[in-house]
């Protein structure tokens, strides 16, 4: 059995879905092998230390760690003083600096910790120096759930794929801008009642401009240039148009004419627009779904899909990624 | 020269064979047939496109033996434009100048806008337009695409491509 001491920092929606998900698959770990032991999770309020493991029920009811923290120290001092093997970070995510994440995973890799997040907004900002971190200190860095939630892409690449040149991917990264535009085109809703729908259901922030302009599916085109492309590219290299321009008549017209209107996302273009997919093509997936086409050189063109956000979803791809730096090192070895 | 001709026909036996036979006649070297059988018109006609290597001066007596023949001749010529794009444009499309952004296609003599369809939900509300560009080539298309993308610039309209036109 391999124990693996994790350190949890950023206790928001997806925060809870790990502590969820580490509890709820205990067993199926210890069945491949694999002891997983929350050692300690980590908020603006504070941390919650527990050497022998968080039992999840004691912090799973609150909503952060405030009244229940036990400590004062920050993510840093957390590495620094407390056994831990890995970090999974899903601080709230910033496109323009990267912070806070930035700085806790530059600590946990400079510390010699494995770093498994969900938040785009450091690997967006700075990822050649976090990938060079951790190479210098032979440490892993995952971020599969950064890139279209729980459905698998970089994995699938990277393990799966391998041996393929990619010669290019496209796809639906916005589960928001999707439903939004699916709505308008099933319901010939306008879009700012498509919009209001959306934020009721709780699929749309309250701001849905991080969404809707395109922004959140540009710092996912960065990531996949930067991991997939090995470019060196920012947010600010992507050439992006939002949804907010479209009518509900451009989708009917669009429709009868056998084409859906998404919002796509392509590398190695680095373009963020929407565009006319054919009715009848895998990309054009409704509702909340993201999709993904990977054109290669020998296996042609996959087309992946599943939900790109929700908590459990999204913890679960986190999950993936932890396992997969326990198992089957060697394939990752030689991509690094 | 080779030549294109879009014919209608009805749907029943023996047709195909009746449009064909007076291209053999007058020495016409097929070059391609596309039968869209599942593809009728209004009428309920089977549209089928021929392209083949003919002397122009036949197209005529061509013509006219089709016609005695019960097929349709619906457009009938040089074959120039090959490759075809559709696009979708959002944005006060009629306000600035339909007329003129169709015209920026057509007058760059290797592209042509073929099919327009509009939607307009009321007046200064955005309005949207269907146009199916045809060109002589794959180049040519994209030649004409990025004069649409400039036009739109200029008139602030949303320019919505197909994501088949130009895979990676």
């Amino acid at each position: 059995m391999t124990e693996v001491r994790i350190s949890l920092v950023g206790y928001g929606v997806v925060g809870h879905g790990v502590v969820e998900v580490l509890e709820r698959k205990r067993q199926l770990m210890g069945e491949i092998g694999l002891d997983l032991t929350l050692v300690s999770v980590t908020d603006h309020t504070g941390t919650y230390l527990a050497p022998d493991g968080v039992v999840a029920k004691d912090i799973l009811d609150h909503r952060t760690l405030e009244g229940v923290a036990n400590s004062d120290m920050a993510a840093r001092e957390v590495f620094g003083s407390i056994d831990c093997d890995l970090v999974v970070e899903v601080t709230p995510t910033n496109i323009v600096h990267g912070q806070p994440g930035l700085g806790h995973m530059v600590d946990a890799l400079s510390m010699g910790k494995h770093v498994v997040t969900s938040n785009k907004g450091p690997l967006v900002v700075d990822y050649r120096r976090l990938k060079d971190l951790a190479r210098k200190n032979d440490v892993a860095l995952k971020f599969e759930a950064t890139v279209g939630g729980t459905m698998p892409l970089i994995s699938l690449i990277e393990r799966t794929l391998v041996g393929n040149t990619i010669l290019g991917i496209r796809g639906i990264f916005n589960g928001t801008c999707n439903y939004i535009l699916t709505r308008m085109a099933e319901e010939k809703y306008p879009y700012n009642h498509a919009l209001t729908e959306a934020q009721e259901l709780g699929y749309a922030e309250a701001d849905p401009s991080y969404d809707v302009e395109g922004v959140d599916t540009a710092g996912k085109v960065a990531i996949l240039a930067n991991s997939i492309f090995d470019m060196d590219v920012k947010y600010g290299d992507v050439e992006v148009t939002g949804i907010t321009g479209i009518t509900p008549e451009s989708l009917i017209l669009a429709h009868k004419r056998g084409y859906a209107v998404k919002l796509i996302g392509e590398v190695p273009a680095l373009t963020v627009k929407p565009m006319l997919v054919p009715l009848g093509s895998p990309l054009a997936v409704g509702s909340t779904l993201n999709a993904a086409a990977i054109y290669t050189d020998l296996s042609g063109t996959i087309t992946v899909t599943g939900l790109g956000a929700g908590r459990i979803e999204t913890a679960s791809a986190i999950l993936s990624d932890i396992v997969s730096i326990y198992r089957g090192n060697h394939v990752d070895a030689q991509r690094s | 020269m080779r030549l294109s001709m879009d014919l209608e026909m009805e749907d029943k036996p023996g047709q195909l064979l009746m449009a064909l036979e007076p291209l053999r006649e007058q020495k016409g070297n097929i070059i391609s047939v596309l039968h869209h059988r599942d593809k009728k018109t209004p009428r309920g006609t089977i549209p089928v496109r021929v392209i083949l290597e003919m002397d122009r001066s036949r197209l005529e007596t061509v013509k006219g033996q089709l016609q005695a023949n019960g097929i349709m001749v619906v457009r009938a010529g040089e074959e120039r434009f090959l490759e075809e794009i559709t696009v979708l444009l959002v944005g006060h499309v009629l306000d600035r100048d339909l007329g003129d952004t169709v015209h920026q296609i057509d007058s760059t003599g290797f592209a042509e806008v073929v099919d327009l369809s509009l939607s307009m939900p009321g007046i200064d509300e955005p309005s949207s337009a269907y146009l199916r560009i045809r060109a002589t080539g794959k180049d040519e298309i994209q030649k004409a695409m990025s004069i649409l993308r400039q036009v739109c610039v200029q008139k602030d309209l949303l320019v919505i491509e197909p994501i088949e036109a130009d895979e990676p």
